[in-house]
């Protein structure tokens, strides 16, 4: 308790918006060290609890406090596949339940996870290390997001023969086309994929399943499917004037800047830039977020970005104490870049010239709590006025992977909310097809695509060795 | 009718009964035959009438006799024909009530009779007065007929004839089939003496007995005893004396002696008693450990052995190198220690063959005995002084039985036979030493070339075999290689047990510790370790052992039990010393499943026989050779197993049984391999992972420290766990099966480790197989090496894929928001994730109760059910005093009770404080530290609890290390800052159950309006305990689980001592019931209770209270980090750093919302049950239904039938406490001294009183005390306000907690525990007028004075006993003289001895000083340097000190050597020894150095 937290942190405003390199800074091996000492080994580890992986933290920031940085990463990769992605964009569940969150000093968990890979990767430490048998059992898997990588990665070290599947021209899924380069490199899964190809995964791009091979002839070709493509239909906002030019879904700025710096060309038509334009980001999470970002660095004129939902509390919210996930107002690296937030807006319509979008229309709502059934209710207070803006990016999540092609062609049963259904063992009513990640549960984030890739792994595993096939 | 105890019954065994009692001697030195000695003997268990109990009905005593010389001229009067003296046998016998079977058993008598050519001249009917009688002792009474047999001319012939007629006719009638034969018993049957005993109070014995007041029964000894029996069942022949001895004490090791000597009838040859097979077993069954006891003394004395050998040999002193006896006598234990193991626990054992008379104490000396010699020749010896009045100076000489040491008269020859004399010529009978020079190897003198492999090339694959962990690894075996030491853990055990667990297992971990509580105290193995032993004898092939010869003592000497690969390297080859060994591989083929399991043991067992048959003096269990076919046998199940198949052969002391094993890792599995009979292990994978860590670089150490720390640390942690049991030797702990099964099932224990017991059943050999079985298919997977890894199991710190916690971050979070945020709702929550969990973890989840529901409106309301809830005992210096001042805050505004813990309590808490809360503890503890135990800590108590044990660490005493002690805690524990305080594993005044009845006695004249309780923790027996805990007349018994908390234990305590609370608590229920002891007495249970589900259950299991500890602390925001050992809890909860407890987030508004939701929530269970009251439903297990759960194969094994028992007595007696109020003392001399001196404790006026004293008036003052501080807190009265003079002999406790301003003279003499407690007051002990013997010569005050003083002076003109100012901590002392284990963990205070000493003085002394009268010199030797300095007086102010307090003492008492010493003071002075502790002389340094600095800074200003 003598050393306290010590945040990296990021690089000066003026100059971070230049560029699309990462934001975030490195500590010295020393602070680091001394931050990783920093975890007090509880006898209940909130933070291993919280991770949806179930890293040991205190395990590996231990080893990694006493110098022994192959035992930690080690430790480190046991629960988790992918450190390098999880310790760049995780929100960091584990932080938020440490106990010393309590008094606002939580170790500095995902940090010292990013520093640990790196050191790794830079020592040479992580090498493929690919099964010594193979079992002869094959295994597709749709969707090269972080779900499937995880689930791949998984199935291969256990000996099976596995497939990814991309219908993108590059492997990675959101973490390549969805994260801004700002916040995760895309050099970090090249480099973590040359290891899996090493190992003996096989990679194939621009291949979308369902169009360029049907799931009949997966069926017969793999001894098991897994789908993890994702949440791929964004929630839509299908209000007056959705069609105006102007009016994106977050995505599609986000993908299509993903690959312009990777390289690509774009057609000026097909170019969408924010530059010199007032852009305008509906919803308030982590996407819109990524926008805000985003559009900074193309050069808009100005950013906003509005939330229906009230303000959250800022540093405590009582209605989420420790050692739960905090509802209080994030202020990301790209909030402080430049932006204006607004809360408690609701969108009524666009308005346009010409076909081309030049404000929003939005009304202020009040949000009270149900006596009957507790619940938040919204109600608009009359109030409404106009945002001017030239473009606008719809990040208000995503509802469901995509139905038409594949899924439906196989004839998976979907959930409520239009999620493959999967039982106690990630399988869908079909058999031999599998699914994990957003694809099973909605959209939720990286780390969480990944502990159910790799159950999703364990059991296909269980699978294939029981049903002798 | 049935006279012995109730059968075995739910929870009930009648293998858990204890006793302890009063024992005494009064014999003619010359022989001199009279009805005066008898008189005198009944007149001295009289006198000890307040040792012995009673049971609900007064008139039911627990046991008393009289063992007296045939009283050969009352026989002839009453008609009978005896030939002369000593040419007939006579004794009492009891036959069944039943006419017929009595008369089978007669006729099984007379049969025997003629066989060995005697004939039966007559039988009398012993004239009994039944009317006197209670109803249990009437409903038990026997016929009793007194025998008279005759036919042989040489007396020493005829009594072993007698003993055969005996021993044969008890195993007739045990063979036959009669309904009563237990009710057969023959008290004696001897040419010598005769034994009249039954199940009486000591008054009643003369009465019963119309013979013994008939003025023509003479005798010149006799022995009597007066039973103090944990039950009150009905056991006429468990009364005492037995044939030869009377027992005040407990055997410990008796399950493992009663082994030993089946295993030893093999060996034993004896030519005056013929063919030995026809009297096996020598041990009868079924009867009590002294019974067991006087069995083999007995036997070994028919066979020619003399009584002082036969006793040496079975309770022989200690006798190791801190122990100052004579090489020889020492050889002539070892010699004696190879092939008998010492039957070990705290004995004051009075016994006499009808020549000899006299007594001895065990190596302990946790008993009282003292004697006095009359002018005339008298001997006296009891268990107290004082038991018989004599004028002083008709007294020659006093004394007192010293630790191990033996006193004898012989009547014959009139002459009295000191230790050393007899001792001495035993020693020198036989050439010992120089049989064992030539014949015995001492293996750490053997040296050779040889070497040995520590790692192992299949390293990764015997970790994953073994189920090496990574807490293993990490925190059990690194630790203990590093820190010489097993490491502290915090909080409770709140796993499942291992039968209910989904993880792999050992089979080690189904068993649990016992340990010693009430009955008998735990030793202390750090700070008495002159009386441990760890040596060990292997290889020797007995033939006879009755005969003394030097083959016997061909065997090789192994100091430490667990050998380093190269130490066994070598005793594997000592061909060319003449020993010759096997190695049986502990393997098997898991192919062929648990039936090949079983086989492969049961085939060990043969192969092991075999080898002995071939002559092998030892055998090697090895389970070396692990590979893709062969699997290890658990090695606890194959060494138990060959163990028990060896007894059975009689073939085991034969043999050595020596374990080369790669399982056991942790204290707890070696203690379990011993006592379930390994003789050495060798633990050669626990070796491989040190060097391993020491290759990674985790152990910064080389090889050969890490393994001598690693050995250090399991020694030590299995001395430890063998002095929990009161154990001072290996070699009685092995095999003593001191361990409860939880969860194996009957035919795994009935055929493998016979004689232990699991109540809820459990595994079987297919549970254990497949434990192995996939463990042993992970460690040789084709694909293992790679992805190996160590595997944490989460044991001690949760994990995900761990073993569950019922603390986790779910309940935990759970629990404190509901309760911070004051939501019912929510609280429901956390009910719900407790109670309806998927997995079960404690017993109670296995149960569920009948619904009956009623509207919630009828039940009573949570006002009243939150008063049946208690706060834990927490001390103030474990948790910060926000947190304990929280917790008391919320108690008393509920109206409800917290507990201060062990360390005291400032007394400004006493006040209410400004907002009108009060901080003040509503139970105040009083454990055996006495911390801050005063008078006014007392007096301001509403409930005085008595903490005999805890479940984390029970039979353990604790330290708090002198960094923590700050100024605060200082105070309020009345010790120095800086200081470690220690508390002892017992507490020194209570070694036996009715030392308990005697604290409570002290504690209710205290404070006699405030209740008292006992804690007792979990564990086979504890019924039983409960029993005589409330014969001793507590208020209230709480029964502790074993898995509740601690603020620092060793890891090995949490997790392996005690039992769950469940089985205790039905268990107390059950014996309380049966006994009809329950509405006497609450009984409160706690362990790891969360919601009004655990509440309802437990109640239904028959508490009616219930403590909350970690509860407490985590809804005050522990979050179980499991770091308060270390001081740094980042809650500020458990921690005294001013920092940390900044960071204190509690609040006492928190825990009133916890304990009324809790209440709320039983409510609701109760309208579901159908009670009104909480009371309602206590007891009643009736309404408890089974709960299954289909989790693991294991789990539907468990049966908690017998937990939900309910004894017939149910039905009649009550279930819960009825009695109102609290038990109350009458009749002590305190109300006179009360009443007379009124005027002083209103105004304070001068009062001096004169009073007559015996010894039954006990803990006198003790209640005048209460009176004044109450009245006057602390400071009492000026000086010398009240002085009581007393004449006579004082009992136990004199001026116990004896305020400031009352000053006590007492000339006579005293018993124990004189000051205890002593808080101001002044007691002087002087000689009674006329006595003619040199004061500082002659014992005058008992054993253990000055116990937890705090404050005030004492002086004593005579030697004292043993631990003289035990934890001490500010009372002033002088004496002349003293026992053994003087000033142990004195804290502070002056001791002045004007005498010698006897041995380990000052041990554990970390305070205060000690001025000791060198006059021979060699005073060093018999001090424990360990913590001490010893200096000679240079300090003029040590000088004057010295001289002042003598000079008081002469003073007060007048004494003679104070007078001397004072008057030629230049000569005496250079003689005293200045004994300082060392910390506490750095601290009167840093004192002395503050005061000049101040000075200088003073001085500086003036310039």
């Amino acid at each position: 308790m003598t050393i306290g937290r010590k945040e990296a942190g990021y690089r000066p405003i003026h100059e971070r918006v230049t560029d699309f390199s990462e934001v975030e800074q490195t500590l010295n091996l020393e602070d680091r060290k001394l931050q990783a000492s920093r975890c007090m080994d509880c006898g209940v580890p909130f933070c291993h609890w919280a991770c949806p992986l179930g890293n040991k933290n205190p395990e590996w920031q231990d080893l990694m406090y006493k110098g022994k940085w192959r035992e930690a990463m080690e430790k480190l990769q046991q629960t988790s596949n992918f450190p390098e992605f999880t310790g760049r964009v995780c929100p960091a569940l584990c932080e938020k339940s440490c106990v010393l969150a309590q008094t606002g000093e939580a170790v500095t968990c995902r940090e010292n996870e990013a520093a640990l890979i790196e050191y790794a990767f830079n020592q040479g430490m992580i090498v493929p290390r690919p099964p010594k048998t193979r079992s002869g059992k094959k295994v597709a898997v749709i969707g090269s997001g972080p779900s499937g990588l995880a689930t791949a990665d998984l199935l291969n070290k256990m000996g099976h023969s596995v497939t990814v599947y991309e219908k993108d021209n590059a492997i990675g899924g959101l973490l390549r086309f969805g994260i801004p380069d700002f916040k995760l490199n895309k050099k970090v899964i090249d480099r973590r994929l040359d290891v899996l190809r090493a190992e003996g995964i096989e990679f194939v791009t621009s291949t979308h399943i369902g169009t360029d091979i049907t799931g009949k002839e997966l069926l017969k070709k793999f001894d098991a499917i897994c789908l993890t493509m994702g949440s791929g239909e964004p929630r839509d906002l299908p209000i007056e004037g959705r069609d105006l030019k102007g009016v994106y879904f977050a995505l599609q700025l986000l993908q299509q800047q993903n690959h312009i710096n990777a390289g690509e060309e774009v057609s000026a038509d097909d170019r969408i830039s924010a530059k010199g334009k007032k852009v305008l980001v509906i919803g308030g999470g982590d996407t819109g977020s990524d926008c805000v970002g985003t559009a900074t660095r193309q050069g808009a004129a100005s950013v906003t970005q509005i939330e229906i939902m009230p303000k959250p509390p800022i540093g405590f919210n009582p209605a989420t104490p420790w050692p739960n996930y905090p509802m209080i107002l994030k202020t990301s690296s790209s909030h402080e870049e430049g932006c204006d937030r607004y809360w408690n807006l609701a969108s009524k319509r666009f308005i346009g010239k010409d076909g081309v979008l030049t404000g929003v229309e939005v009304a202020e709502v009040e949000w009270s709590k149900d006596p009957q059934t507790g619940k938040m209710g919204m109600k608009e207070t009359g109030k409404t006025h106009v945002i001017e803006a030239d473009m606008v990016l719809l990040a208000m999540g995503f509802v469901h992977p995509v139905h038409t092609g594949l899924l439906d062609e196989l004839q998976v049963n979907y959930d409520q909310r239009g999620n493959v259904a999967i039982d106690g063992n990630q399988m869908s009513s079909v058999d031999k097809v599998f699914a994990a990640g957003d694809t099973a549960s909605g959209a939720s984030l990286v780390v969480r695509a990944i502990a159910s890739g790799r159950k999703a792994a364990a059991a296909i595993n269980k699978y294939l060795s029981e049903n002798n096939l | 009718m049935k006279s012995t105890y109730p059968k075995q019954q739910g929870l009930y065994n009648p293998e858990n009964e204890h006793d302890a009692c009063g024992v005494g001697i009064v014999a003619q030195l010359h022989g001199g035959k009279s009805h005066d000695i008898v008189e005198k003997g009944l007149q001295v268990l009289e006198h000890m009438n307040h040792r012995g109990a009673e049971g609900i009905d007064s008139k039911t005593g627990d046991g008393a006799g009289i063992l007296v010389q045939i009283p050969h001229e009352f026989i002839l009067l009453q008609g009978i024909a005896v030939p002369e003296k000593g040419k007939y046998g006579t004794g009492l016998i009891f036959l069944p009530k039943n006419n017929a079977e009595a008369e089978e058993c007669l006729a099984i008598i007379k049969k025997e009779i003629a066989s060995e050519a005697l004939s039966l001249i007559a039988v009398r009917d012993v004239p009994v007065d039944n009317s006197i009688l209670g109803k249990g002792s009437l409903a038990t009474e026997p016929q009793i007929k007194q025998l008279f047999i005759t036919g042989c001319d040489s007396q020493d012939e005829l009594e072993r004839k007698l003993y055969i007629v005996r021993k044969k006719s008890e195993i007739a009638v045990m063979n036959s089939s009669m309904e009563h034969k237990s009710d057969f018993y023959i008290n004696s049957l001897s040419t010598k003496t005769i034994v009249y005993k039954g199940m009486l109070t000591s008054p009643q014995l003369r009465e019963y007995y119309k013979d013994l007041t008939n003025p023509n029964f003479t005798s010149a000894i006799s022995l009597v005893h007066s039973r103090f029996s944990t039950n009150t069942f009905p056991t006429w022949n468990l009364a005492q004396p037995f044939r030869l001895l009377g027992h005040n004490g407990e055997i410990n090791t008796i399950k493992g002696n009663r082994i030993w000597m089946t295993a030893r009838e093999s060996v034993l040859k004896s030519d005056k008693l013929g063919n030995l097979k026809d009297l096996f077993p020598i041990v009868q069954p079924d009867m009590s450990d002294s019974a067991s006891l006087d069995n083999v003394f007995e036997f070994l004395m028919m066979a020619g052995l003399s009584l002082p050998h036969a006793l040496s040999m079975l309770v022989p002193e200690s006798w190791n190198e801190k122990n100052p006896i004579s090489e020889d006598l020492k050889a002539f234990y070892e010699y004696h220690s190879m092939f008998m193991e010492p039957w070990d626990g705290p004995a004051d054992l009075m016994f006499t063959d009808g020549r000899y008379a006299g007594g001895m104490l065990d190596r302990n000396g946790l008993r009282p005995a003292r004697y006095l010699i009359t002018n005339d020749d008298l001997l006296v010896m009891a268990s107290e002084t004082g038991v018989l009045k004599f004028k002083a100076s008709d007294i020659r000489e006093k004394g007192r039985l010293r630790p191990g040491k033996m006193f004898l008269i012989d009547t014959e020859k009139g002459e009295i036979h000191y230790d050393a004399e007899i001792k001495d010529s035993l020693a020198k009978a036989y050439p010992y030493r120089e049989w064992l020079n030539k014949n015995r190897i001492d293996l750490a003198t053997v040296s050779s070339g040889r070497t040995a492999e520590i790692s192992l090339p299949n390293y990764k694959a015997m970790v994953t075999e073994f189920g090496y962990t990574k807490e293993d690894i990490d925190f059990l075996i690194t630790s203990m290689a590093l820190e010489g030491k097993e490491p502290v853990n915090s909080m409770g055990n709140d796993t499942p047990l291992a039968v209910i667990s989904d993880k792999p297992q050992r089979l080690f971990a189904y068993f649990r510790q016992l340990f010693a509580q009430v009955t008998n105290p735990p030793i202390d193995p750090i700070r008495e370790e002159l009386v441990m032993s760890m040596t060990n004898y292997v290889g020797s092939i007995h033939t006879n052992l009755l005969e003394p010869a030097p083959e016997i003592c061909k065997m090789v000497k192994i100091k430490n039990p667990i050998l380093t690969n190269i130490q066994f390297d070598l005793l594997l080859n000592l061909n060319y010393k003449g020993f010759s060994t096997t190695v049986l591989p502990m393997l098997f083929d898991p192919q062929y499943g648990a039936e090949g399991l079983e086989k492969a043991v049961d085939e060990l067992c043969k192969s092991a026989e075999k080898a002995v048959d071939a002559g092998k003096n030892y055998i090697v269990l090895s389970d070396r050779g692990v590979d893709a076919q062969h699997a290890a046998i658990p090695s606890l199940l194959a060494v138990s197993a060959v163990h028990h198949y060896l007894v059975e052969k009689r073939k085991r002391m034969q043999t050595a049984i020596v374990v080369e094993t790669a399982e056991p890792r942790e204290v707890m599995h070696f203690a379990l391999l011993f006592g379930y009979g390994a003789n050495i292990v060798n633990p050669y994978m626990a070796f491989a992972v040190l060097q391993e860590e020491i290759k990674k670089g985790n152990i910064s150490l080389d090889y050969e420290s890490a393994q001598n720390h690693y050995i250090k640390s399991v020694t030590k942690g299995i001395m430890k766990i063998m002095s929990k049991m009161g154990i001072a030797t290996i070699r009685s702990y092995r095999g003593a099966q001191i361990f409860e099964a939880v969860g194996i099932g009957s035919y795994v224990l009935d055929k493998y480790f016979k004689g232990t017991n699991s109540k809820i059943g459990g595994i079987d050999m297919s549970d254990i197989y497949r434990d192995i079985a996939d463990a042993h298919k992970k460690a040789f997977a084709p694909d293992a090496e790679d992805s190996w890894t160590v595997v944490n199991a989460g044991n001690y710190a949760f994990r995900k894929d761990g073993e569950l916690h019922a603390w986790n971050p779910e309940t935990i979070s759970k629990l404190q928001l509901a309760t911070r945020s004051g939501d019912y709702a929510k609280f429901k929550e956390f009910t719900k994730a407790v109670d309806e969990k998927a997995h079960p973890m404690w017993l109670r989840d296995f149960m569920d109760y009948k619904r009956n529901p009623i509207d919630i409106s009828e039940v009573e309301p949570a006002s009243e059910i939150v008063k049946h809830f208690v706060a834990g005992a927490m001390s103030f210096g474990a948790i910060s005093a926000e947190a304990h001042e929280a917790i008391a805050m919320a108690m008393n505004k509920l109206g409800t009770k917290s507990n201060t813990g062990e360390g005291g309590e400032d007394s400004e808490r006493y006040k209410p404080r400004e907002d009108g809360l009060s901080t003040r503890s509503a139970i105040k503890q009083v454990a055996s530290g006495r911390f801050g135990v005063t008078t006014e800590y007392l007096v301001n108590a509403d409930e005085i609890q008595i903490k005999v044990a805890q479940g984390a660490k029970p039979g353990e005493g604790g330290q708090l290390p002198g960094f923590k002690v700050d100024k605060v805690i200082a105070k309020t524990r009345h010790s120095i800052p800086g200081i470690s305080l220690i508390s002892p594993p017992p507490h020194h005044d209570i070694y036996s159950i009715e030392d308990l009845k005697q604290l409570i006695y002290d504690l209710r004249n205290v404070n006699p309006k405030a209740a008292i309780s006992v804690k007792l923790v979990s564990e086979t027996g504890v019924g039983t305990i409960a029993a005589g805990v409330a014969k001793a007349k507590a208020d209230l018994i709480l029964i502790s689980g074993a898995e509740g908390g601690t603020g620092a234990s060793p890891v090995s305590s949490v997790k392996h001592a005690g039992l769950p609370g469940e089985l205790g608590l039905a268990e107390a229920q059950q014996t309380l019931v049966m006994n009809n002891l329950r509405g006497l007495v609450r009984l409160q249970a706690d362990g790891q209770l969360k919601t009004g589900r655990d509440i309802i259950i437990s109640a239904l299991l028959g508490a009616e209270e219930f403590g909350f500890g970690t509860s407490v602390l985590i809804v005050l925001g522990c979050v179980m980090m499991r770091k308060c050992h270390k001081n740094t809890c980042p809650m500020g909860v458990a921690t005294q750093d001013p920092e940390l407890r900044k960071r204190f987030l509690g609040r006492h508004e928190y825990l009133m919302n916890f304990f009324n939701f809790l209440a709320e929530d039983v409510r609701e269970h109760l309208a579901q049950l159908g009670c009104r009251t909480l009371n309602e439903a206590v007891g009643r297990a009736d309404l408890i239904v089974p709960k299954t759960f289909d989790c693991n194969p294991k789990i539907s094994k468990i049966d908690i039938s017998k937990l939900i028992y309910m004894p017939e007595e149910a039905k009649t007696n009550p279930l819960h406490c009825v009695k109102k109020g609290i038990n109350v003392v009458e009749n002590v001399i305190d109300n006179q001294l009360i009443a007379k001196t009124k005027s002083s404790i209103e105004s304070g006026a001068k009062s001096e009183l004169e009073f007559p004293i015996e010894n039954t008036d006990r803990t006198v003052g003790a209640m005048l005390s209460g009176e004044i501080v109450r009245k006057y807190g602390e400071a009492g009265l000026p000086d010398d306000t009240i002085k009581v003079t007393f004449k006579g002999s004082a009992g136990q406790s004199f001026g116990a907690f004896l305020t400031h301003g009352v000053t006590f003279r007492l000339e006579g003499d005293t018993n124990d525990y004189v000051g205890k407690g002593l808080s101001g007051g002044k007691i002087a002990v002087v000689p009674a007028e006329g006595t003619t013997y040199a004061p500082e010569k002659n014992i005058i005050a008992g054993n253990t004075i000055l116990y937890g003083a705090t404050s005030g002076e004492v002086y004593i003109s005579g030697r004292v006993g043993e631990r003289f100012c035990v934890r001490n901590s500010g009372a002033i002392a002088v004496v002349e003289g003293v026992g053994d284990h003087c000033c142990e963990y004195m804290t502070g205070g002056r001791a002045v001895i004007l005498g010698s000493t006897g041995r380990n003085f000052a041990a554990g002394m970390s305070g205060g000083i000690a001025y000791v009268l060198n006059m021979q010199g060699n005073f060093d030797y018999f001090c424990n340097m360990e913590m001490v300095e010893l200096s000679l007086l240079e300090d003029s102010s040590d000088v004057h000190e010295l001289q002042n307090l003598i000079y008081n003492h002469y003073t007060y008492t007048g004494s003679p050597i104070a007078k001397r010493i004072l008057t030629n003071w230049n000569d005496y002075l250079d003689k005293f020894i200045k004994v300082v502790p060392i910390e506490y002389k750095k601290v009167l340094h840093d004192e002395r150095i503050a005061a000049i600095n101040k000075k200088i800074a003073e001085v500086e200003r003036d310039y």
